[in-house]
């Protein structure tokens, strides 16, 4: 894994209706490496990623981006609810080349990396559970083969062994195509468990902590019970309940 | 279970009817009730059978007039949906003098359109474009603008074009807000159509079912009248069922939310 930044976050402000949103956020993400953003409900997490995403404009600060525009997952799937799931997965491909007809190959692609059997493709969000559908969103975002991914809380509607189950499949797609990932999450543990490096952000927005989680890179569930783990996350949590 | 449901909700109406036409029958024939006044129900039956030619025909010919308003209203009514999605200085400006025209009483504009369009079926189709216009414009006016701000943020991400925007997102989703729209149109059509039968439909070849209801209540023809009423109904059931139906084919992508 390379150590360029990716991802370059410089003096971040972000005020909102006369209230701070955001305080003077500075953090670089080299590339390849899974970062994660914990915080209390309101500390600014999900605008910090919708900056970095480009939907949300800074009021002062800059956010630099190496490469491709970076992929999104929403924390709710954010599917087409008339469209099928691979048309769902097609969706990027046909706004970059509207000429082009069939993308079917790289459809099935992802949608095979992502755990989605070829008889859900055909279904439509309607007929999918909903961790089938958040698979069709992330999906979506690895349709593009994105340098950078972007994941807003995506496994917060999710039962905890569904939750758990897709986490490690994240990690697989992460590890495999060598992607750089910012994953904001409420829950300290997942965080600790996906990251290489965790952000606290306090309850005034500006950054608590950043704490280097230094686990063997082949993450194993039983890594979660082992003194180094439990060590990080409390680590993290110290930080947050100091930051509140 | 569900059996006795269908017998209940399809049975019970029936019988309440026939027991009501029997009342309606058996007053008659005690009590001598004037023809003119109210004929019993084996009259009224007797006479439609008599016309039954005259009577098709007039149904015909105001379903034609529904039918042709109500395709404008629907063109005219996604065209200024879509215009007022786009333009917020074109919506503020036009959009409260739509909800003004929608509360002035379709009989006190009827006169107005027959003097601008003539006497005959030009007016009655206006007639019934105008009564049918407004939910549908307000519907996918609702429908374009109401999309969910987690699809605008994905096609910004994806640099979407506004075009793009449309054809993919605003449109699909505005499709339930239009049958939604079309529905409530699809029974005011008849009542526009009658309507403008009623006031616009004389001196011209074909006449439908409220040229009959006018001219029957001049002519005190009851039997005929009664006829005109309960076909005019038939048609408007007739018309709102079809619409409902092909709603419910059209829509089965779009129940996202209901079914979990």
């Amino acid at each position: 894994m390379t150590h360029t930044p990716a991802i370059a976050i410089d003096n971040l402000n972000m005020q909102y209706g006369g209230a701070t949103i955001l305080d003077s956020v500075s953090c670089t993400i080299p590339a390849g490496q899974w970062v994660s953003i914990v915080g209390p409900s309101g500390c600014g997490k999900s605008t910090l990623l919708r900056c970095v995403a480009g939907l949300t404009n800074p009021t002062t600060g800059m956010v630099q981006l190496e490469g491709k525009q970076p992929a999104f997952v929403f924390q709710d799937p954010t599917l087409l609810p008339w469209r099928s799931a691979a048309g769902n997965i097609q969706l990027p491909l046909e706004l970059e080349q509207p000429s082009k007809e069939s993308w079917s190959d790289r459809v099935l692609q992802v949608a095979q990396l992502v755990g989605l059997a070829d008889a859900d493709i055909d279904k439509y969000p309607r007929e999918l559970s909903g961790g089938m559908r958040m698979r069709v969103s992330i999906a979506r975002a690895l349709v593009m083969n994105p340098n950078a991914l972007l994941l807003d809380e995506p496994f917060a509607a999710l039962d905890e062994i569904l939750r758990q189950q897709l986490n490690q499949e994240l990690l697989h797609i992460w590890q495999t195509q060598q992607m750089t990932v910012l994953f904001v999450t409420h829950n300290v543990a997942e965080a600790v468990y996906l990251s290489q490096r965790v952000i606290v952000l306090n309850a005034n927005g500006t950054v608590g902590g950043d704490v280097a989680i230094d686990l063997p890179a082949d993450r194993d569930p039983a890594i979660r019970n082992t003194p180094l783990f439990l060590e990080k996350t409390a680590a993290v949590s110290r930080i947050l309940q100091e930051g509140l | 279970m569900k059996t006795k449901h269908t017998i209940s909700v399809v049975l019970y109406p029936i019988i309440f009817l026939l027991l009501f036409l029997a009342v309606w029958q058996i007053a008659d024939w005690i009590w001598k009730i004037p023809r003119i006044l109210l004929p019993s129900p084996w009259e009224i039956i007797t006479v439609s059978i008599k016309r039954i030619d005259d009577l098709l025909s007039a149904t015909l010919i105001t379903a034609q007039a529904a039918l042709v308003g109500f395709s404008l209203a629907l063109v005219m009514g996604t065209a200024l949906g879509l215009l007022f999605s786009i333009s917020k200085i074109v919506r503020r400006s036009v959009y409260p003098y739509m909800i003004f025209l929608q509360t002035v009483p379709i009989v006190a504009i009827a006169p107005l359109i027959i003097i601008w369009f003539g006497g005959g079926m030009a007016s009655i189709v206006v007639i019934v474009t105008v009564i049918s216009l407004f939910p549908i414009v307000t519907n996918v006016t609702t429908g374009l603008r109401s999309v969910d701000t987690g699809l605008l943020d994905l096609m910004t991400l994806y640099r979407a074009s506004p075009h793009q925007i449309l054809f993919k997102v605003r449109l699909p989703n505005a499709i339930p807000y239009l049958v939604t729209g079309a529905k409530i149109s699809s029974g005011l059509t008849i009542v526009g159509a009658v309507i403008g039968e009623y006031m616009a439909g004389h001196g011209i070849d074909e006449q439908g079912l409220g040229y009959y209801i006018f001219m029957s209540s001049e002519n005190f023809q009851t039997e005929v009248l009664f006829a005109s009423i309960f076909l005019s109904s038939l048609l408007g059931v007739v018309m709102v069922t079809t619409v409902a139906l092909i709603s419910h084919t059209l829509l089965a992508r779009w129940t996202f939310q209901l079914e979990r």
